[in-house]
């Protein structure tokens, strides 16, 4: 148990220096890497999580009054599926892949091994504070590394929590939680890792990618975007809207990477879209949406005032058609719905994160598809539709991390699925085997053997091996045997 | 560089219009290619021998062949590389259908080296063209000759509205890495690779880096003394025989018994004759030095005269010519410079240890290198090297081949890069890969949707824990 003089020592650049200094020295004992270690962690973790599950719940209600039910199914649940599945199948993982030999190289045989890269370092972010540190750290521990967690400041219930419950149950002296803000992160970005996973904005990002640079350490980046909905006609508008409403407001209130962000959708849909999420929202949480206890509050003050200066901005707070209402004093802002806000208003240039749903109107719903293309990538799209030809269409020319038709975040949940961004959105994916790669150096392995050495291959060099180096190179068996025969 | 801005924003629209992303377009580019290397090939040849003093077999082995046979490949096996990859789904979420979908990230950077001019540039090309996307090409402006031939003829073969050859030195550079590219391809020294990251950084585009390190050979005496004399092949060729050892995958260094030292050197020396002939300054089949600076650099390697003391065989220089003969040193100091950074030339260290075991330790306390070669034949020190040391790549008992095995990943790892290449991985490189899921509207399940209940939340609960048996005990009622 740390004494309060211990607790408010500063973690700085020679902490953070002397912390992976001592990461190393673990990883370099081999300790980390025996599939048996590996199992007991993820083991550990299972046990943390139904042994922990009312103080997690209570953790995220402190930092986002996140409702039970989201943070028992999606922070927790995910959690444990992700490491049910890395024990299920790590032995196979960890296997050398067998890869095939050509005429060029025989005889030989040649395989793929994983390893791990070493000592990783895993930033996560405040708005699913519990399954973005956790699930990452469940594909560096699959993979064999040694790792540092670095929770988000701004979410400290948790943070703490974390803190206090690693090493309770995992390994404490190759996994090591580090909590704090801008300079405990800045001390930790200065290090040498073989890897960095962050979670986070595109700001930060971009600093974590160059400070990786220094040490040309490869990164993982899982960043947001505006992930549009392009919802069109002749579907049903009720399962559609649920489902969107779901996606949006119940998940974090919005405040998740992969949330709806804006609607587009045609005219003739507008209305009876806005007038079927109306019903939807107020069955979902009533006709006090602000007292609805389903609903996370927004996750600090600060992000309170963007959010409200976003519906404050003069052309676009005459575009509310439903919500708006907002309660500074418990962060909460009413699920809001705007119709045609213009293109350059705040609210359509950055990720909104939070419980305000933009509707924009296109004549043709083919148009949606270069409106999405003419802004970053972002981390999703989805589209609601039952036509064919237009989900062919979607799918091939809109650029995402992620496509999801007729539904919303759900691929989040499919372990068979790469999740990351592209573009803006990030780089590098993770979810399932996906995790265990992300922290792995597949490392090529080729055996050789004396038979057969052709001279042809050595110094000194003259035309006829030339020959013979072009019939080997081009593997075709009948020029091989002539140009042995002297006669290409 | 206005024309530059103007050059991207034609490339942009050749992306946006979509014609890079049919398989006829990128076959046609991939055909296109191999004619190119066939038809210039004698011409392909003449600039590397001006540049590099390459000899035919090499260029071809090192150059033409490597691009020719990347082509080949990815001709016939990109529509297959394209198809979409289903995913499982577990029941939970039934009825859906899940894909993983490559698609091109848009317009790319390769920025290629000068020690292999043609095929560093030609093989990532060929992965660019093949996952769809417009490309820039930046060849070294090291090698002159093989940058103007590429400028001059590429637009010839390939579609110029798609792929731009751009020469120039560091100021060109340092424009193209202001731009906001989708994916930059790198290849060469770790310095540069972090000037190329930390511009990625700018616009978060994804990189990979193909740099280098000093790989090492071990040889273990327990290698059959019948095999002695191609290894000691393998091993002139691993050094002089590529590029005069300005190759990322050359031998940097090697690690032998302290017994089998002077056994070695002796054998490495005859070899060194019967390739290069009694006096390698007159042999066509060795490449020369780059140019001054890198003479330079190779020169200063050798100054020290604790490093002169430890030459051992050959060592002789000629400034004008710009000419170092195959060199072998025999334990030159740890923390000098040629056993601290890439030598990247003609000089070969041997550095000898009691046991040749203590090797995995040497190698495993300095940084990751591209490629550890071992000549062994004990099994078991061939899986402690696996498992005990990190490289981009092994090879055991031979050298430099496992640049030609297009079903291996090529690309290092730590100090020797992140990312790699050949044969399907070119393709996945230059890749996105785009999760989709595609869901009906029917079935509808009801308790996915607030206001919350206790049975929706057990509901809920059971469904993503995939917990089947107890939903049906919900469902029927049985469960609390």
């Amino acid at each position: 148990m740390a004494t309060e003089e211990e607790k408010q020592t500063v973690f700085d650049v020679e902490a953070a220096n002397m912390l992976t200094k001592e990461l190393r020295d673990v990883f370099a004992s081999g300790k980390t890497r025996s599939y048996e270690w590996r199992i007991s962690q993820l083991k550990s973790m299972i046990k943390m999580c139904d042994e922990h599950e009312e103080d997690i719940v209570d953790a995220l209600h402190q930092d986002l009054s996140k409702p039970k039910l989201e943070s028992i199914v999606y922070e927790i649940t995910m959690l444990k599926n992700s490491c049910t599945l890395a024990i299920k199948e790590l032995k196979q993982w960890m296997m050398p892949e067998k890869a095939k030999t050509s005429l060029l190289t025989f005889p030989s045989s040649a395989e793929i091994v994983p390893e791990p890269l070493g000592v990783v370092l895993i930033i996560s972010a405040w708005n699913y504070p519990f399954l973005l540190s956790l699930d990452p750290l469940v594909g560096a521990i699959a993979a064999g590394n040694a790792m540092v967690l670095k929770p988000s400041e701004f979410s400290p219930a948790t943070s703490s929590l974390l803190a206090k419950l690693l090493p309770e149950y995992l390994d404490i002296s190759s996994i090591k939680v580090v909590e704090g803000a801008v300079s405990e992160t800045s001390a930790l970005l200065e290090q040498k890792w073989d890897k960095i996973f962050y979670t986070g904005n595109g700001i930060v990002g971009r600093i974590v990618m160059a400070a990786a640079a220094k040490h040309l350490t490869p990164v993982v980046l899982e960043l947001g975007g505006k992930s549009p909905v392009v919802v069109d006609s002749g579907i049903d508008l009720q399962i559609a809207t649920r489902r969107i409403i779901a996606g949006k407001w119940g998940c974090n209130n919005g405040q998740a990477c992969v949330s709806p962000d804006y609607i587009i959708t045609t005219k003739d849909c507008a209305d009876k879209l806005v007038d079927s999420l109306k019903k939807e929202l107020e069955t979902f949480y009533g006709k006090n949406p602000l007292e609805s206890k389903d609903l996370s509050r927004i996750v600090n003050s600060k992000h309170f005032s963007r959010l409200t200066k976003l519906l404050d901005e003069d052309k676009v707070s005459r575009k509310i058609v439903y919500g708006g209402e907002r309660d500074e004093a418990n962060l909460k802002i009413c699920p809001t719905i705007l119709v045609d806000v213009p293109c350059d208003s705040l609210i359509m240039k950055e990720e909104i994160f939070g419980p305000l749903l933009p509707i924009l109107i296109v004549s043709k719903i083919e148009d949606s598809f270069d409106m999405i293309n003419s802004g970053t990538k972002p981390l999703a799209a989805y589209l609601f539709t039952n036509n064919k030809k237009l989900k062919e269409q979607f799918v091939v020319s809109v650029s995402a991390g992620g496509v999801v038709i007729n539904d919303i975040a759900m691929h989040l949940a499919i372990h068979t699925l790469p999740f990351g961004g592209v573009g803006e959105s990030g780089t590098g994916s993770y979810h399932g085997k996906f995790s265990f790669d992300a922290f792995s150096h597949k490392k090529a392995v080729l055996y050789r053997s004396f038979m057969g050495d052709a001279a042809l291959r050595y110094p000194p060099y003259t035309r006829g091996k030339l020959r013979l180096m072009k019939a080997f190179m081009t593997s075709n068996f009948w020029n091989i045997l002539r140009a042995l025969l002297g006669r290409s | 560089m206005e024309g530059l801005e103007g050059t991207l924003a034609e490339l942009r629209d050749t992306f946006k219009s979509g014609r890079t992303r049919s398989v006829a377009w990128r076959k046609s580019q991939l055909r296109a290619m191999i004619e190119f290397v066939q038809d210039n090939e004698e011409e392909i040849f003449k600039v590397l021998g001006q540049d590099m003093g390459k000899h035919p077999v090499e260029a071809y082995r090192d150059e033409v062949g490597i691009v020719a046979k990347s082509a080949r490949l990815s001709l016939s096996c990109v529509e297959k590389w394209m198809a979409p990859r289903k995913g499982n789904i577990p029941l939970a979420f039934f009825p859906a259908s899940a894909e993983v979908m490559p698609e091109p990230f848009g317009v790319v950077l390769i920025m290629g080296s000068w020690n292999f001019p043609i095929s560093l540039t030609l093989d990532p090309l060929i992965g660019a063209i093949s996952a769809g996307n417009v490309v820039v090409l930046k060849p070294s402006e090291l090698s002159p000759a093989c940058s103007s031939f590429l400028a001059e003829t590429i637009p010839q073969y390939l579609d110029h509205k798609s792929i731009k050859v751009i020469e120039g030195g560091i100021d060109v550079c340092e424009q193209l890495l202001q731009q906001n590219w989708d994916k930059i391809f790198f290849t060469g020294s770790q310095r540069v690779g972090r000037i190329v990251m930390t511009a990625a950084a700018q616009h978060l585009t994804p990189v990979t880096l193909e740099l280098g390190g000093k790989s090492p050979a071990i040889l273990d005496s327990s290698s059959n003394p019948a095999n002695m004399k191609v290894i000691a092949k393998r091993i002139v060729a691993a050094k002089w025989g590529s590029c005069s050892g300005q190759a990322c995958i050359a031998i940097d260094y090697m690690l032998v018994e302290e017994k089998f030292a002077s056994y070695l050197i002796d054998l490495l020396e005859k070899t060194i004759k019967q390739f290069f002939g009694e006096n390698p300054r007159e042999s066509k089949s060795l490449c020369k030095i780059l140019n001054k600076n890198n003479f330079k650099r190779l020169l200063d390697l050798l100054k020290d005269p604790l490093i002169r003391a430890a030459v051992v065989s050959g060592g002789s220089v000629n400034e004008e010519t710009m000419y170092i003969e195959p060199t072998i040193l025999l334990n030159p100091p740890l923390d000098s410079q040629i056993m601290t950074e890439e030598i990247f030339g003609p000089l070969l260290p041997i550095i000898t240890l009691n046991n040749i075991h203590d090797s995995i330790e040497f190698i495993s306390s300095r940084p990751k290198p591209l490629v550890i070669y071992a000549f062994t034949r004990d099994e078991t020190f061939k899986k402690q090297i696996l498992s005990k040391t990190s490289s981009g790549g092994v090879t055991f008992n031979d050298t430099l081949i496992q640049f030609a095995c297009d079903s291996l990943p090529f690309g290092g790892v730590g100090q020797s890069g992140f990312g790699r290449y050949h044969g399907k991985y070119s393709f996945d490189t230059f890749s996105h890969e785009k999760a989709i899921l595609q869901r009906r509207f029917f079935p509808e399940l009801e308790p996915r949707y607030p206001p919350w209940n206790d049975f929706k939340f057990q509901f809920i609960k059971l469904l993503y824990a995939f917990n089947y048996i107890g939903l049906l005990l919900l469902l029927l009622g049985l469960k609390k």
